[in-house]
């Protein structure tokens, strides 16, 4: 008989109106910061929403949000809690900062198991920070996560675009909705990704400046909202949605 | 109660499994209990019997636990988990995300993370017994 979890999974989301996953062929292109402001700023623009960290080996939301010892209530599963507005779900409410040593099995079952516990309130969108890759997060994702659509990261580099462009015919390959890429950490102006999307017929929703004030506002939301990356992303959130 | 969630898939599936297969009525259900996950099981039988439909109406729900073991990936050491020793917040992280023993349980010997839970993982349908109309 199949996975008991598994059949659960879908009515989980069915006060949800839509997933965006945010994701990216490459780590450290700025995925979790990316997922952060958005989920912020689509709270901002009146939205109820929802973070969730799926990186269970790296998370790093909970930095970036300045959060800490929060922990879900339990009813008939388990509620994420609330953070600066939104429902807000990381493995470190587990976790706490210690190591998360997983393979990719282990990954896959702790993805499934909060899958079918986790009880969402009603949320206009649930962002999804995303490992890195095609690995077991991103399959077990567009296997089971209903009202799915994913927006992918990359910086101007050529390194990190190839691994980007995988991932995008991957999910061209599989029909799965991508609404486009934001270019993050531009540097200097170019438009290597914008032709090389072309080709692939993926929008460009964006390029991000690379931002001094970033480092600082880590942390502190508050200050967060202050930086032209924050207001830059609530500029692109309505192509996003 | 966060079983009510792990009861609720073991009763959907074994709704679907009772459907596909003809049945009419359903007897007896065996659930088999990882211990690694240190399930509750009378609130999960309470969970069962709120959650259960005609079909289960006469149905006996037997929860059976496995125990849970580890096998080290870098040394070849196996041990058996014991919840005793722990402290209540890393039973509780075992409890809703059994994965949490790679965070907080090592090998008895060598002290790696890298460890296989062997068995005694999850909640998972073992047999479902009924009739069928032309039996």
């Amino acid at each position: 008989m199949s996975d008991p979890r598994l059949a659960v999974i879908e009515r989980r989301f069915d006060k949800v109106g839509k997933v965006i996953a945010v994701s990216s062929g490459k780590g450290g292109v700025g995925k979790s910061m990316v997922a952060t402001s958005l989920a912020l700023n689509l709270r901002d623009q009146g939205y109820k929403v929802g973070l969730f960290d799926m990186d269970f080996t790296s998370p790093a939301t909970h930095v970036i949000l300045g959060v800490e010892g929060l922990y879900p209530e339990e009813e008939n599963g388990i509620v994420p809690p609330i953070a600066h507005g939104l429902r807000y779900m990381s493995i470190t409410h587990y976790s706490l900062d210690e190591p998360a040593p997983l393979r990719g099995v282990d990954v896959s079952n702790a993805i499934i198991e909060l899958l079918a516990i986790i009880r969402w309130e009603e949320l206009d969108y649930l962002v999804v920070d995303m490992p890195p890759g095609i690995g077991d997060a991103t399959l077990d994702t567009i296997r089971l996560v209903p009202k799915l659509e994913f927006v992918v990261i990359t910086t101007p580099s050529k390194v990190a675009y190839q691994s980007v462009r995988r991932l995008l015919i991957l999910f061209k390959n599989l029909g799965i909705r991508v609404r486009g890429v934001i270019e993050n950490m531009v540097m200097k102006p170019g438009n290597y990704i914008e032709t090389e999307l072309e080709k692939i017929e993926i929008d460009h929703l964006g390029a991000l400046d690379y931002c001094e004030e970033l480092e600082d506002a880590i942390g502190d939301p508050a200050k967060l909202a202050e930086t032209s990356f924050y207001k830059k992303i609530g500029e692109l959130a309505p192509k996003i949605i | 109660m966060h079983e009510w969630a792990l009861a609720e898939g073991v009763v959907t599936t074994a709704q679907k499994f009772a459907e596909e297969n003809g049945l009419t009525k359903v007897t007896e259900v065996i659930v088999m209990i990882g211990e690694l996950q240190q399930i509750d099981h009378d609130v999960l039988e309470f969970t069962f019997e709120q959650l259960k439909t005609d079909l289960f109406k006469d149905a006996k729900f037997i929860l059976k636990t496995q125990p849970a073991m580890f096998k080290c990936r870098v040394c070849g050491n196996e041990w058996s988990f014991k919840a005793q020793g722990l402290t209540e917040d890393i039973s509780e992280a075992i409890h809703f995300v059994p994965e949490m023993a790679h965070v907080y349980v090592k090998c008895t010997e060598c002290e790696s993370p890298d460890f296989e839970v062997t068995q005694g993982r999850g909640v998972w349908l073992a047999t479902i017994k009924g009739v069928k109309d032309d039996e």
